[in-house]
């Protein structure tokens, strides 16, 4: 009642004493202990979770107390692993339990923004026209579209509304689709694990009306090119539980403890069970600790140690015979038996394509002899085509289907012993030479391998080489023939020994040999129990590929791929999209119509931010010195990504110079077929694609999209060449083009600025991103909305769900996107009507496509051959697009996924009961399609569509691939046929994932999730051109470039420091340093380095770490002010001097904000940037290759990466900080 | 009389007394969370334990001192038979005493709050006001010491008696009694008068607790409540 009131009853309080008086019982009020009662109850707790690029996917409990979010928990209600593992429990770390703050904090973006210049314009146009004139009228003036181009990054946002924002949208995008063509709206965001139906709400809404999604995996270097080339998978991983199932550790490059906090316990619980733990890494952090033993190289040089470590493991265990387990797995799971030509080049014989069905007569193979390798049989001594090559994948008839697995047998049904070495059966030893790139020794190595000779089908001779007697040769393995640059001891300086590797890495070479032979023997007595988890520190350089591989084929020597407890686990970026076979039909819009258009983000980014025309890389500083001289003279990085792109390697966006509608429209207008039409004007020079002239105001990129992603702020590599190209506004860049290298193939005309028209953000908070946008929108954060949520660290399926319902003005990205939707059918669908799309697509992975020009490629361009769509140049496709009906679309499932099916990965089911189970579900819309409204009921399409949240789905796709394999797979999945896993389902508890056939590995109860598992235990193919895990590659341009068998190659000279050396002095020692961007342990992902909570445990504000040694050189001391630059760009920072670090790089920190504590930069007179201010994108040519294989192109699958690890920065204490907090115009505000 | 005189010393110490206890009712009745004495022991320890020592024991005992030597009736002191000179020497000397060591107290703990950055932030504007009135006060109370020594009579100790005993039982005619009073000791009161209107807006309420916690003295040493 009152407080005071009861304070008075001291007369009647007491009622009774007791222990002599020394006690007593009152009848006090006990109102305040409802505070303590109050603090643990709340209105509503829900599980929700963090859609971040962490891989932690972990189950938080939210609370909402008087309608207000409060904090959150760790929920530990995960379903139970198998008695002999430990639990899940707990997931989540600091930064997740600190996301909270942002619900309310001042960085959350309220209401939606737009920059005042371009609100003003708008204002000014929208008194006399239209909005599409209005937007037209804006663009079109020089004068009118710098004003507010260039004010972009500086503030000045006004409080726009919803309608507004929207309209201004719609009438620019409806814009550029009339005039320039929808596949100039781009769209990037990434990473749909971390939040699919937010995803799939902008890639459904750009995939309707013709716009592009942009690849990420590779943009942000996380996808690793080694997976696809060996593999023919893009990644696959281990679950961490797994990682308890390993008797020997090898963690290279990944801080665990740190980036993958919520699942280091089965880190160190597994040494409990007597596991050996081996850390790799360059720098002192935090999983070092966990090693028994700490190795560690120079940063960079890995490859080279993982060759001396292959080296080891070839002279002990195969050369000698000694493990009979790596001669079998190597027979039946490797391309080690495999037939390799040799070529006669201008040095000698270098080994070259594998040797082909269709290269010899006698084979009789009616169906892609092109795609069939081969090998010897040792039972008859025939030259057998083995089951399970690719080219038995497609297209087979009658009783040749169903060969396709990786029974010993050749595909006419014969059992196979495949003989791994030729020495004692060889004709005669060739020497066959093999590049070597470390400099210190001749750049050409021969040695001896022993061949047979063949005659062809043509009547040509040829020497053959097994792949396993090559890689014994490039390892300097002496196979008992002799010769030159082969090892007689470890101690022998020959690439690739222990000891040769001592020079290069650091590492004595005892340490090799024991860890290499300990790795070994674990792995035969184990049978393949011996794993590397690997990560970010070796795939971020340009030559990740050689070290990824470098490793594998360590795995694979030791038969460790597919086995449980054993493997390549690969984490940098939460891939693990679980339900992809559901999902994508939501994200592209695949139930209306199909192909959506995609474009890899690597490529565009940098053609359109120009970083290209600052390409100091010659390909000739990359070319193998075994390549035949001339063949590609003249020719730049970014014509290598030209050719690919016509040639349907890779895809391309924009496509094609004139507006795809208007293409079909003209081609109807001549009586033409518009494929033929495109055609015939491509072959003719009429008609052009966009890369040919990236400069060209007909090719920009003109609107784009930017949800879940802060690319100015992350990940977008040459931050500064964003600043100047794509924006047009204020950047740093200090590079001068004149300085670099001209590509041939592309016009180059005067450096186009301002490329884009209107740069859209979504967000919740006020992002480095956001501040350089045109709109900002403000999106529900991730206690706000209906979500689903998985990675590859764990098997489960989580949900994002709605605490409180979204704040301020904010909505989701679904309803974001549907209100965009409305209103370009308003706006957009009276002007543009319903038009019919030409639409390219590269010659896809998974599907027949994959076979496209099976030797040396041919271009079309220079008249080599013919341009066959789909075969020699992309795919063209016309799509039907009404612009009247884009919501209606977006808001209801098509027909399309009921009468074409669904798929992926290569495999197709019928799907059409899951649509009407959708229908009944969902309930129907107006148009008698199923309905598509809430984000909930996306996530309903999802989980019904996917195999591996529907068991009967999964079970069909199982069934479907069993077509292909001949083999019956289904009893994985029939144990689960009857589960479905609904949305409410996640929400009272994670629910495991059924085992899908569109991944590798099975989630049981008695195996962990491992890559490679079905491979190896179901005799699935790799999806490789031999069907199996491939130590080779063959493909033109890999020979040329010398990655045809691992080697090493050290980083590349990007030549960014030596002309700025001195070039603006201010007194202090300026000292050059290798520049690592590692993740930051306050802010990965789930926070961001904006994050107060966070910020006040680090050193609040951007930092780099410097060694003790290079410090002092330096004159600097811990907490000084620095800053870091090259011709890039240049950035400040703090100083964090440690002993962690080695001397000769500094570390920073990625994705640090630059709206937090960052003061100017001495060299250019502008607040400094952040850590991509000083990298640029270097493109690689054998990321390019398509159409072979598995080197064929796929979203995020294969395609150039964003590397940046090979960078050098300039270092130099400040003399002047100064925090530029002067109002924007010079006047106060 | 002038009015000013009258509104000061007649009708505004009404005011001060509402405000000082109808405002520290609603306070603890409503805003139970912010009934605390405010420390910043865990931010700063500095000097912290001897400026708290002195500037209690000085304040608590002139605060008593007040208290006692203002509201005692006049009969009480007639019937022990202590003269008013006596009185007014005891005032001066034990009011000096005590209010010397609360000022040195106040002293230490304001060099403390105010050259320390973290405290000096976490300073909120109550404190800013009410520290330095605190000060004023005890100043102005010090400084009567010499005023009084002119007068030895105890006369003007009687006066104030009177105004305070008059105030108390409402009689209306408080505020003509102090009219001839020397101008410090009216500052004084008004300064004294006007700590306690600002009393229940800062952590001084804890001084309420503080003498309730008298009440633990005579507690059992357990304490049960039935259901």
């Amino acid at each position: 009642m009152s407080h005071f009131l009861d304070r008075l009853k001291f007369l009647s309080r007491t009622t009774d004493t007791f222990a002599d008086g020394h006690g007593a019982v009152v009848s006090e009020d006990r109102q305040w202990e409802n505070a303590y009662r109050a603090r643990w109850q709340q209105d509503k707790v829900v599980r929700s979770t963090h859609g971040v690029n962490c891989t932690g996917s972990c189950s938080w409990r939210v609370f909402v107390k008087n309608g207000l979010i409060t904090w959150e928990l760790q929920q530990t209600d995960y379903p139970r692993t198998r008695p002999d593992l430990p639990n899940h429990e707990p997931r989540g770390c600091p930064r997740g339990a600190s996301y909270s703050w942002y619900v309310y904090s001042a960085q959350r973006v309220k209401y939606p923004m737009i920059r005042s210049e371009l609100m003003t314009l708008w204002r000014e146009a929208r008194q006399t026209m239209a909005p599409v004139e209005a937007w037209a009228s804006i663009t079109a003036d020089p004068a009118k579209a710098a004003r507010y181009k260039a004010a972009r990054g500086l503030g000045g946002f006004v409080r726009a509304d919803w309608d507004t924002a929207s309209e201004i949208i719609a009438a620019a995008n409806t814009h550029t689709i009339e005039a320039y063509g929808p596949d100039r709206i781009i769209g990037f965001s990434p990473i749909p694990a971390m939040s699919m139906v937010s995803y799939a709400a902008g890639s459904r809404y750009l995939s309707l009306i013709g716009g592009v999604c942009m690849s990420f995996y590779d943009w942000y270097c996380d996808l690793p090119p080694a997976s696809p080339q060996v593999w023919g998978e893009q990644t696959d991983v281990p679950e961490s539980a797994d990682w308890y199932n390993s008797t020997y550790l090898m963690v290279w490059g990944s801080n665990v403890p740190m980036t993958r906090t919520p699942d280091a316990h089965f880190y160190t619980e597994v040494r409990y069970k007597g596991t050996k733990t081996v850390a790799v890494s360059s720098d002192f952090g935090e999983m070092a600790k966990f090693g028994d033993i700490w190795l560690a190289p120079k940063q960079g040089t890995d490859a080279a140690l993982a060759l001396a470590m292959g080296h080891v493991v070839l002279t002990e265990f195969h050369q000698t015979g000694k493990s009979a387990y790596f001669t079998e797995y190597g027979k039946q799971y490797t391309d080690f038996p495999m037939l390799v030509m040799l070529a006669e080049g201008e040095h000698g014989l270098t080994a070259d394509h594998y040797l082909r069905a269709s290269h010899l007569s006698g084979l009789d193979e009616a169906n892609n002899p092109d795609w069939k390798t081969l090998l010897i049989d040792a039972k008859s001594g025939d030259i057998v085509v083995p089951n399970g090559t690719i080219g038995l994948r497609w297209g087979e008839q009658g009783d040749m289907v169903g060969k396709w697995n990786l029974e010993m047998k050749s595909d006419d049904g014969r059992e196979v012993d495949p003989v791994l070495s030729l020495r004692d059966c060889c004709d005669e030893v060739a020497r066959v030479n093999f590049p070597y790139f470390g400099a210190e020794h001749q750049a050409v190595l021969t040695r001896n391998v022993p061949v047979r000779r063949l005659t062809l089908k043509d009547g040509t001779s040829v020497l053959v080489a097994t792949v396993y007697d090559l890689m014994l040769a490039n390892y300097g393995v002496d196979n008992g023939l002799g010769g030159e640059h082969v090892a007689r001891s470890f101690d022998d300086d020959v690439p690739y020994t222990p000891k040769w590797q001592e020079k290069h890495t650091g590492v004595p070479a005892a340490d090799v040999v024991t860890v290499a032979r300990e790795f070994a023997t674990n792995a035969d007595q184990t049978r393949g129990k011996s794993m590397v988890i690997v990560g970010a520190a070796l795939n971020h350089w340009y030559h990740m590929d050689m070290t990824y591989r470098g490793i594998i084929n360590l795995l694979m020597m030791c038969g460790c791929i597919g086995q449980s407890g054993g493997g390549w686990a690969h984490y940098v970026g939460q891939e693990k999209l679980r339900p992809q076979q559901g999902w994508a039909p939501l994200a592209f819009a695949t139930d209306w119509q199909r192909p959506p258009r995609q474009m890899n983000g690597t490529s565009f980014f940098y053609a359109h931010t120009s970083q290209w025309r600052h390409e100091k890389l010659g390909v000739n500083e990359i070319l193998s010195p075994t390549a035949p001289k001339g063949r590609y003279a003249g020719l730049s990085l970014l014509d290598f990504n030209v050719r690919a792109e016509r040639m349907g390697w890779l895809p391309s966006a924009p496509q094609l110079e004139t507006n795809p509608l208007d293409l079909t429209r003209d081609a109807a207008l001549a009586g033409k077929d518009p494929v033929a039409y495109t055609v015939e004007g491509l072959q003719s020079g009429s008609l052009k694609m966009s890369c040919d002239d990236p400069d060209n105001p007909k090719n920009f990129p003109r609107n784009m999209f930017v949800w879940r992603s802060n690319i100015l702020g992350s990940s977008g590599k040459g931050h500064e060449y964003f600043l100047k190209y794509l924006l047009g506004t204020q950047n740093a860049l200090f590079d001068d083009e004149k300085d670099c290298i001209k590509p041939s193939e592309v016009t180059v005309r005067p450096a186009a600025e301002g490329k884009l028209d209107l740069l859209t953000v979504l967000d919740f908070r006020m992002s480095t991103t956001c501040l350089y946008a045109d709109i900002v929108l403000p999106t529900a954060t991730w206690y706000e909305k209906d979500d689903l949520n998985t990675s590859d660290m764990h098997p489960f399926i989580h949900p994002l769900s709605e605490a409180v319902q979204p704040l301020w003005q904010a909505k989701s990205d679904w309803e974001i996107y549907k209100l965009l939707a409305q209103k370009l059918s308003e706006i957009g669908g009276p002007v543009l009507g319903t038009r019919q799309d030409l639409v390219l697509t590269p010659l896809m992975h998974d599907t027949p496509g994959e076979l496209g020009q099976p030797l040396t490629p041919k271009d079309w361009k220079k008249g080599e051959c013919a341009l066959v769509p789909g075969k020699t140049a992309p795919q063209m496709t016309l799509v039907e697009r009404d612009y009247s009906r884009i919501h209606e679309k977006f808001t209801t499932i098509g027909p399309l996924l009921a009468t074409a099916g669904n798929g992926g990965k290569g495999i197709g089911w019928q799907t059409a009961h899951e649509v009407k189970e959708l229908a009944t579900l969902n309930g129907r819309a107006a148009n008698g399609q199923p309905k598509l409204e809430t984000a909930i009921d996306a996530a309903e399409m999802i989980l019904t569509l996917a195999p591996e949240t529907n068991g009967h789905v999964a079970v069909k796709a199982w069934a479907a691939l069993s077509k292909i394999t001949g083999r019956d797979h289904t009893h994985l999945a029939v144990g689960r046929e009857h589960d479905k896993i609904r949305f409410r389902d996640i929400q009272a508890q994670p629910r495991k994932i059924i085992s899908s056939p569109t991944w590798s590995g099975l989630e049981s109860e008695e195996v962990s999730y491992n890559a490679g598992y079905t491979n190896v235990h179901e005799l699935i193919p790799w999806r490789t051109l031999t069907g199996r895990q491939q130590f080779y590659q063959d493909h033109r341009w890999m020979l040329d470039f010398g990655e045809g068998l691992t080697v090493y190659k050290p980083a590349v000279d990007l030549k960014t420091t030596g002309a700025m050396l001195g070039r603006a002095p201010n007194g202090e020692k300026e000292i050059v340093l290798n520049f690592i961007t590692p993740h930051q342990k306050w802010g990965i992902h789930s926070t961001y380095s904006d994050n107060i909570r966070m910020l006040t445990l680090s050193r609040g504000g951007p930092h780099v770490w410097l060694s003790e040694e290079d410090a002092k050189k330096a004159g600097i001391v811990d907490n000084d002010w620095v800053e870091v630059f090259n011709l890039n760009g240049t950035l400040t920072a703090r100083v964090v001097v440690s002993q962690r670090v080695p001397a000769g790089m500094t570390l920073m920190y990625h994705a640090q904000e630059k709206i937090v504590n960052v003061p100017g930069a001495e060299t250019s007179g502008k607040r400094g940037g952040i850590h991509n201010s000083v990298t640029r994108t270097v493109t690689k040519p054998t990321h390019m290759i398509g159409g072979y294989a598995q080197q064929a192109y796929g979203f995020n699958y294969y395609g150039t990466v964003g590397s940046n690890r090979d960078e050098f920065v300039i270092v130099r204490k400040m003399n002047r900080v100064d925090w530029l907090d002067e109002p924007k115009n010079g006047q106060d505000a | 009389m002038s009015y000013p005189h009258l509104f000061l010393f007649g009708i505004y110490p009404y005011i001060a007394l509402v405000v000082f206890l109808f405002g520290s009712l609603v306070r603890f009745e409503r805003e139970q969370y912010t009934w605390r004495a405010e420390s910043t022991q865990f931010l700063h320890r500095g000097p912290l334990r001897l400026g708290s020592n002195l500037f209690h024991i000085g304040v608590i005992g002139v605060f008593l001192g007040h208290l006692g030597g203002l509201l005692t009736p006049i009969a009480v002191w007639e019937w022990l038979g202590v003269p008013l000179t006596a009185k007014q020497l005891l005032a001066m000397g034990a009011g000096g005493v005590l209010g010397g060591t609360g000022l040195v107290g106040l002293l230490i703990l304001l060099w403390r709050r105010f050259s320390n950055d973290r405290l000096a932030a976490r300073t909120p504007l109550r404190d800013k006001i009410l520290l330095p009135w605190l000060l004023l006060t005890l100043c102005l109370g010090l400084a009567t010491i010499p005023e009084s020594a002119q007068h030895l009579d105890g006369r003007a100790m009687l006066t104030f008696m009177l105004w305070a005993q008059h105030i108390l039982t409402l009689r209306g005619d408080a505020a003509s009694l102090v009219v001839d009073a020397p101008l410090v000791f009216r500052l004084h009161i008004f300064c004294g008068l006007t700590f306690f209107m600002i009393f229940p807006f800062t952590r001084m309420v804890h001084s309420w607790s503080g003498f309730a916690s008298v009440g633990y003295l005579t507690r059992a040493w357990q304490l049960v409540r039935p259901r």
